[in-house]
This record gives structure tokens, sequence and C-alpha cells, in this order.
């Protein structure tokens, strides 16, 4: 099970076994839902946003294994960041789910490459994302993976 | 003439590999497999007898028209129909509720009546009712589910049948559970205070001998592509008292006695029902599909699929932390569903199809069942005429290995 193992990298099983940053955060001033209806998947995204920077950041729902990794590593890579650096992981982080190229930096995020090969499951991959940037925007309109081409 | 010992060849989509590996089809709940019957079936009528139905006067239109006709008639006696005026064709389980829903429901529901559900409908038994309840000020109601055993609360069903309670629909068989309802009690039970019933048929008209007058059901909803006929096809059998009382659910040709510029007027069932051209070309393989099944003898299939769904029930259960789904005893469908708290269903059926398994993960269109239970979706392994207990041998070794993999040792 090459392709498989591709997938389901050492770092995915680590963040699906040991989720960062889930659950609730009492402090939020900022929170988007986000939902794949096909799968089922949930994201619920949590910030509080501290002028121009994401202050604090985590997550909760249920998902497969790509969509609960990926919303963990997500919430250890926004931390910190402003909307605009934001957006920026978000076009590398797609970039590597879709075609398969490793991050310019050595990262864990390299770790999503495998998800390519594998169409079906690019949402759930970019679930988690989808609802932070929205989160961020004050959209408050769910996030969801159908209305997306990804 | 089919048979079981030789039954796999029917089935040309068996005999492939997937990912290096032969198939083992346990998908089957979702859709069957079509024997070569069927698929000759198609191709001989789009060969030979294509031509559209009804009012043609020409050899082609003529035999189409048998053929479109003669399905009605087959499937007609497949369910022990009293006539076939009461078949309706339509695109399968789905649009067959939503006409008893929008037809019967939009003449004879009001405000203050009570639509009568089960806690285990599939979307489609539930998303209709919900939209005609909103269009008449009806109220819906249900029957609750005793937890992960997966049966209908029974000494319940004096509190929710009501005088109040106009149509009771349910299933036959539930598509997540397994579980094989006493439907026959239950519209014994609804027709003593007055209230029609519809039955979901969509995962008992492939596996169990279907009889709609010893059930004693008003309605009785199918897919064909659920007991291996085509996708695109289906009926709803409805008594023909009840039929010829419910206004048309779609307007168009072939449904009118004659049509003015302010009003119209309608034929009697099945024409009322069917408006516009009807999808004969697949109508043609629920013949084929009811002759294949009976050659089969239904008893013996509803027996083969119902110790399928038991064996794996038993084989799945020593597997570490594995929460099975169903009846653990008595009456099981040919179906076993299960969850695992730290292997979402998804990644199992990913890794399955690695070895070749086809299963399906998610919510099985039981939304709210899901949540009762407290589980966001199972894994479901379904089975047909063509399972053999060595495949469920396959799925628990595949289940092994990724329980292994999930779990790091």
């Amino acid at each position: 099970m090459s392709d498989l193992t591709d997938l389901y990298q050492q770092v995915i099983l680590d963040h699906n076994r040991r989720p960062r940053n889930r659950g609730k955060l009492p402090s939020a001033n900022r929170v988007a839902h986000g939902d794949n209806p096909t799968c089922g998947d949930q994201c619920d995204v949590y910030l509080r946003v501290d002028g121009d920077r994401i202050a604090e950041i985590s997550f909760d729902g249920s998902g497969c294994a790509i969509s609960q990794a990926s919303a963990s590593l997500m919430t250890t890579r926004l931390k910190g960041k402003t909307a605009a650096e934001a957006e920026k992981l978000y076009a590398e982080f797609h970039d590597i789910v879709t075609t398969g190229k490793e991050p310019e930096e050595i990262s864990d995020v390299g770790a999503f490459a495998g998800v390519h090969a594998f169409p079906a499951r690019i949402k759930c991959a970019t679930l988690g994302w989808h609802a932070a940037l929205n989160a961020l925007k004050g959209d408050p309109a769910p996030a969801t993976t159908e209305s997306h081409t990804d | 003439m089919p048979n079981w010992s030789t039954l796999r060849d029917d089935f040309p989509a068996l005999h492939q590999q997937v990912n290096g590996k032969p198939l083992v089809y346990l998908d089957n709940a979702a859709t069957t497999q079509r024997p070569r019957a069927v698929i000759d079936a198609l191709s001989h009528f789009y060969e030979r007898d294509n031509a559209n139905v009804h009012r043609g006067l020409h050899a082609l239109s003529m035999r189409a028209t048998d053929a479109y006709e003669g399905a009605r008639a087959r499937v007609a006696q497949f369910l022990n129909a009293a006539a076939s005026e009461e078949i309706i064709f339509t695109r399968g389980t789905t649009e067959s509720i939503n006409l008893v829903a929008a037809s019967w429901g939009s003449a004879h529901l009001k405000a203050g009546d009570v639509i009568l559900l089960t806690e285990m409908e599939h979307h489609s038994n539930l998303v209709p009712w919900q939209l005609i309840a909103q269009r008449t000020g009806a109220k819906l109601r249900y029957l609750p589910v005793t937890g992960d055993e997966g049966l209908l609360d029974l000494a319940q069903l004096d509190r929710v049948l009501t005088p109040e309670v106009k149509v009771f629909a349910f299933t036959h068989i539930s598509n997540s559970l397994g579980t094989i309802n006493p439907v026959a009690e239950l519209c014994a039970r609804a027709k003593k205070i007055g209230a029609i019933t519809v039955i979901d048929g969509a995962q008992s008209i492939g596996h169990l001998p279907v009889d709609v007058r010893a059930l004693g059901c008003d309605f009785y909803a199918f897919s064909g592509h659920k007991m291996g006929a085509v996708t695109g096809i289906g009926a709803l059998y409805g008594r023909r008292a009840l039929l010829d009382a419910m206004p048309p659910y779609q307007g168009g040709g072939g449904m009118i006695s004659s049509v003015d510029f302010f009003e119209s007027r309608w034929k009697p069932s099945p024409e009322r029902f069917e408006a516009g051209t009807p999808n004969f070309g697949d109508a043609v393989t629920l013949t084929a599909a009811c002759d294949y099944l009976d050659a089969l003898g239904r008893d013996r299939i509803a027996r083969h699929d119902s110790e399928l769904g038991r064996l794996a029930y038993e084989k799945l259960s020593v597997l570490p932390g594995i929460r099975l789904l169903g009846p653990k005893t008595g009456p099981r469908g040919g179906l076993v569903s299960f969850a695992f708290a730290d292997v979402h269903a998804h990644d199992i059926v990913t890794f399955a199809d690695e070895d070749g398994i086809a299963l399906r993960g998610g919510h099985h269109c039981n939304q709210p069942l899901m949540r009762k239970l407290g589980l966001t979706g199972t894994t479901r392994a379904s089975f047909y005429v063509y399972n053999t207990p060595e495949e469920i041998d396959v799925l628990v070794a595949s289940l092994r290995r990724i329980l292994k993999f999930f779990s790091g040792s």
C-alpha cells in the first residue's frame, strides 16, 4: 500500500491521534463552522484575533484522519500570523495538496503532498483552512467545501 | 436459468481486480451489480424495440408498449399486487415516496394531523414528509429506536399511534442497522386507527419475498437498482382505491383524458401519475431482474443474505474496540454496520479499497439516527446473492490490518 502510506504519513497519523489545539476557545472573538455535507465532516475554528494577528486558535470537529490532522497542523501554522500571512500559507498548502509539490521550506505540511493522488480527499485536507479563513474575514456563512472547486 | 452454484458468472462486474486484488463488492445496499440477463435486456430493447410508447400505431411502438406494460404486469406479480394499475413507474424509491407525500398528502393532510415516521428512516422517507408537513401544517412524530440494537421501540407504539396520525411511513429493512421491521404488524396497527401506511422497500425488494397484500400496506416504494435492475427506474405500489382518489403528481402528456385551455381531466392510475415520456427503456430491465430473482428463489435469497449478515456480525464482533449496530439476535438483513472510536469510517473505506473491498462509510442518509446514537457515521458492509463467507474473512483480515496501522503498533 505504497500510495496509502504516502497519504497517511506519520505526521498525519500523529496529529490525528494527538490533535493540537483541539476544543473550544473560551476567549475566541471569531468563530466559523466548516462542513463537508457529502462526507459529514465538521470543523469549527475558533480565533482570538488581537489587532491584525491571530493570538490564539483552536478547532473542534469530527471527520477522517486527513481532515482532523490537517486542522490540527493548521492551528500550529496560523498562530501568531496576520490575515495576509494566513492567506499566503493557505495558498502554499493548497498548492501542496493539489499538485503534490514539496513546500519551499522543510515543514510538516509536506506530509500532505500525498493527498494530491487522492482527489476525493483534497476537500478533507482543506476543510479546516476554509473555516479559518472565513473566521478571519468575519464571514458568517459556514465554509462548505461543496461550493469550492477544491 | 441462473443457479446458485454458478451465479457469480452471471455478474460481469464481479470479475475484475481492484488495486491488484480480486474485487470484493460489499456495497450492495447502495446499489447491486447487474446480472448479464439485465444488461442484455437493456441492449436488446435499444437494438430492436426502441420507440415511444402508447398511442403508437407502428410496429416498434407497439413492441415498446408491450415491453413497458409487460414490465408493469411483471412487477405487479412480483409484489402480488391486485392489478397492474396499482404499479406506477418512478425514478426510484425517493421519487415514489415524494409522489405519495405530495399527492396523497396535499389532498388529505391539514393542520392538527400527524405524520408518524420512525427514527431509523433514510432521508428519502423523511425529507418528503417534512416538505408536505410545512405545506399543510401537519406535524411530524417519531417512533423511537432502541439504541445500538436498532429495534423499533414497539412498547411506545400505542403512545405515538394516536387518532391524529393520518399516515405512518416506515422502512422495511434499515439501510444502516440491518433491522428487519415487523411491517405487517405495523400496518395492522395503523389500520385500526384509520391511518394509511407507506413502506420504504429500498432494502427489502431484492432481498425478501414481498407480498403487499399479505403485508397489508397501502403503499410500497422501491428502486430497481437495488434488485439487479438498472438505475433510474423504480416503482410505487398503491392500493387502487387510494390512487384513484389522488390528484396528479406532475402534469404533462400521457396523464390526461382531455385538456382545455383552462382545465383538464385526468386518466386513472397509473397514467395519471406518469406525465411525460416514461422511462420504458429501463423499465424492461425490471422484468429481467424479477425473472432472475424468482429463478433463484426469493426465500432462499432471504436466507442467504440474512445468514451473511449474521456471520459478518459474529466475525466482526471479535475485533478490538468495534461498536456493532443492529439486532444482536433475531431477524437481520444482509448488512452490518460498525464503528471504531479511533478510526474514522472514511479512512477504513479508503484502506479497504486498497485490498479490493468496496465498503461504504458515513451517515448513510440517516443523520438524525446517527446523532441520536452519538455517531458521526459508520462503516457498512452489505451483501447480495453473489457474496460468500470467504469474502467476510477477507474483510475481517483487512480490518485487522487497518486497526494495526492506525494504532501505530
